[in-house]
């Protein structure tokens, strides 16, 4: 039989428009921006542009216009009218969908496919969401007219810039509250896009305001006196970093942060299904997924019919260009990242797990790891402990469903967790005793703007999305939480 | 014929059900507002509140897993074996904090009452915190509040028997288990009132009291890495709330306080959120 390969097929790149240099988006305008450093393509590390450093001065200019939007005009508008604006929104970001994707997948280096079908999209359904949420906030659960926190300072990560943007942004404007928003250093452009956006969508100056930069410009958002609530999604060292710097204020906090969850597989789960989740559990995005079914929980009867499935699915993988439409696997994100990866998966080799990965070829230029699975490995290792935020899967096995109960809870996380099991009596009860707060049941990675996101223990405080993540940006008309 | 001598309470520390004596051997005067002797009260260390979140872990899985039903009966069976107390508490209250009897009377029935409205909310969390979510796709998504763990409380200083009950309510009607400091000042109710939850088929350690500083065990509540929450309404200095959250954020405790009002926010304050999805197909 003749094997057909793919053929390349390339999205064009030929619909965005990358300024050579970026200032920030304050109160309405761009500014000119200091101390601008590169932004590179993480596939091929060409420079796509120089975005600006954010200092104390463009952080008070930010929070300033944040403050005075707030006071003068979103606080005092209605509900009808602000939804009105995050439906403009929502409706600019479908309009502008391809020059979004193609832009996150040049900045981030993250499949096409994947932020054209997964982060756009659902960046739009978030505005969405929310944009409904404006005119209904006595519905919230906090009684009648709740009150908005105020300037929210906000801070997003590397691995979904535009769908971060959009879990922070949309509830917080619904709410009533104004932002300060800083995107993560290597992933600023489709925040700046958004800029214009807002532009378009004619949002009152000073509502958002974006000021792009690295971790200094971040601390120094958090522990602005202006700032009345952070949002933070990241590292459970910064997070916690964050909780230490607002222990003397009365700042609220939402922390958003890291897991390492447990992909559960029983004797009795749908064996191909499984092997899909679990491909789609841990290479979705590279792995760069704070949720990512990074330890993979395997019943000993079913362990080594399920490994060599897996590895014949992992050969299948299409490591590349991530602007090509056939790529399942693209570009780590930084060199930083890389290197992190590397080191964790060289403790994995040194304490005696077995590492495997299909034959692939690696592209020269840029950051690239080929799909990783660790089998062999035990409870005490790194790799089963510390988040490796990249395409690695860690396998341990069990015998008893309360033995995999006991392992998937032994981690200071809990974020998510997946099961895979044809009983129904089996899954509720491991959703029910799993400590995490998404639990995918027969499915792996699945997002919506109406279904709460959020972790147990270290992996942060609060939820996004829903009417619980709503309620992180609300406040009780009188407040008994004071 | 001679005057009969009362016999006195030795005042311990509810620790797993037992009522033991500080392990540090160390207590501390109390005495009435007009500055009269009335016992002395244990002086609790960093190893008791060790013990007690130990039994509280151990008590929290199964309390989680009982019914709501269940617990709300329990909680209910509490208001009914404090209403058998109430004269007890009544004295108690005044000596300590030398009120008048009525005055007394008033706070002790609030705070019978207040078990009576918290029993009732254990199987309704659900319904005020949980959702099924309309996703867009073939899913069944719905979400559940669920009790956080081992929660540490720190009791007002006033108020010390409808404040303790603010403590431990809210936070075990979910299904977590609670180690609470009673106020420094006037923990003997709050002994007394363990006496209560001994015999109101409250699990052992999923109530735990101690009575002691403050000042000394705030800050091992705040950094001890199995206690989940920690509600901090019995704390007023700014300096020492700061301090505890700093401490806290070593595991990301989830720290709040409230002020006297009833309110579920109570209760959800100290519960998770837990989302499950599920594919619908034939």
């Amino acid at each position: 039989m003749t094997e057909f390969e793919y053929a390349p097929a390339l999205e064009s790149r030929s619909i965005v428009t990358i300024k050579p240099q970026y200032g920030h988006f304050i109160n309405g305008a761009f500014t000119q921006g200091s101390n601008h450093f590169p932004s590179i393509n993480p596939s091929d590390e060409e420079i796509l542009s120089h975005i600006a450093l954010g200092n104390a001065q463009d952080i008070d200019a930010a929070v300033d216009a944040a403050r005075v939007a707030y006071e003068s005009t979103w606080s005092k508008m209605s509900g009808k009218e602000r939804g009105k604006y995050l439906y403009r929104i929502a409706r600019i970001l479908q309009e502008r969908a391809r020059e979004f994707a193609v832009l996150e997948t040049l900045d981030n280096g993250k499949p096409i496919r994947e932020s054209r079908d997964v982060d756009v999209p659902l960046a739009a359904a978030h505005f969405f969401y929310h944009a409904g949420w404006a005119d209904k906030l006595d519905y919230a659960g906090f009684g009648e007219s709740p009150r908005a926190h105020g300037v929210a300072g906000q801070i997003i990560p590397w691995n979904f810039p535009i769908l971060m943007l959009a879990w922070k942004i949309a509830p917080a404007l619904a709410a009533g509250n104004t932002v300060v928003l800083k995107p993560a250093e290597t992933t600023s452009l489709t925040a700046l896009l958004f800029a214009e956006v807002c532009q378009q969508a004619e949002l009152p100056a000073g509502v958002v305001n974006i000021v792009t930069g690295d971790g200094s410009t971040g601390a120094g958002l958090v522990d602005h006196p202006g700032t009345d609530k952070i949002a933070f999604t990241g590292s459970t060292d910064v997070g916690k970093a964050i909780a230490r710097a607002i222990a003397p204020t009365h700042k609220k906090a939402t922390l958003e942060l890291g897991g390492k969850a447990a992909n559960i597989v029983f004797a009795d789960a749908a064996i191909d299904e499984a092997v899909e989740g679990i491909v789609n559990g841990i290479f979705f995005n590279q792995g760069h997924v704070c949720c990512a079914g990074s330890r993979l929980l395997l019943q000993e009867d079913v362990a080594e019919e399920i490994l060599a499935k897996l590895k014949v699915r992992m050969a299948k993988i299409r490591v590349g260009n991530p602007l090509d439409k056939n790529t399942d696997l693209g570009a780590i994100n930084s060199s930083e990242q890389l290197q992190k990866i590397r080191d964790l998966s060289q403790t994995g080799d040194e304490e005696g797990a077995e590492r495997w990965s299909p034959d692939c070829i690696l592209p020269g230029n840029g950051f690239w790891f080929p799909p990783t699975i660790f089998t062999g490995v035990t409870q005490a290792h790194r790799i089963a402990r510390e988040e490796i935020f990249g395409p690695v899967l860690s396998v341990l096995t069990f015998r008893t469903p309360q033995e995999a109960i006991d392992k998937a809870n032994n981690t200071p996380y809990g974020l998510s967790a997946g099961v895979w099991s044809e009983k129904g009596s089996r899954i509720l009860w491991a959703a029910q005793q799993l400590k995490a707060g998404v639990i995918w049941a027969n499915t792996f990675n699945k997002f919506d703007p109406a279904s709460p996101f959020g972790g147990y223990k270290e992996s942060g405080w609060g939820r996004e999305g829903g009417r619980h993540g709503l309620t992180a940006y609300l406040k009780e008309a009188e407040s008994n939480n004071e | 014929m001679s005057e009969r001598l009362e016999v006195k309470k030795t005042y311990k520390l509810y620790i797993g059900g037992s009522f033991p004596r500080s392990e540090s051997g160390r207590t501390y005067e109390i005495r009435g507002k007009d500055g009269a002797f009335i016992a002395n009260a244990c002086l609790a260390s960093r190893k008791d509140l060790k013990d007690a979140v130990v039994a509280a872990r151990s008590a929290q899985a199964s309390w989680a897993g009982a019914t709501a039903y269940n617990r709300g009966q329990i909680l209910y069976r509490i208001a009914e074996m404090m209403e058998g107390r109430r004269d007890q508490f009544i004295n108690e209250i005044c000596a300590a904090d030398g009120i008048s009897p009525k005055d007394a009377a008033k706070e002790v029935m609030a705070a019978i009452d207040r078990w009576v409205w918290y029993a009732g909310w254990s199987d309704k969390l659900s319904v005020l915190a949980g959702s099924t979510n309309p996703v867009a796709g073939p899913y069944y998504n719905f979400t559940i509040p669920e009790p956080m763990g081992v929660v540490g409380s720190i009791a007002p200083e006033e108020h010390s028997l409808l404040g303790l009950v603010d403590a431990i309510a809210p936070i075990i009607v979910s299904g977590n288990t609670c180690i609470v400091l009673a106020s420094s000042r006037a923990p003997l109710s709050a002994i007394t009132f363990a006496e209560v939850m001994a015999t109101s088929d409250l699990s052992h350690g999923v109530a735990n009291v101690l009575t002691g500083q403050k000042k000394e065990l705030a800050p091992w509540f705040a950094s001890h890495m199995d206690i989940n929450g920690l509600d901090i309404s019995g704390v007023d200095e700014p300096s020492m709330i700061s301090d505890i959250k700093t401490a806290g954020a070593q595991n990301l405790k989830r720290i709040h306080s409230f002020n006297g009002a009833q309110n579920p926010q109570r209760i959800l304050a100290f519960m998770e959120a837990k989302t499950i999805w599920h594919p619908i197909g034939v």
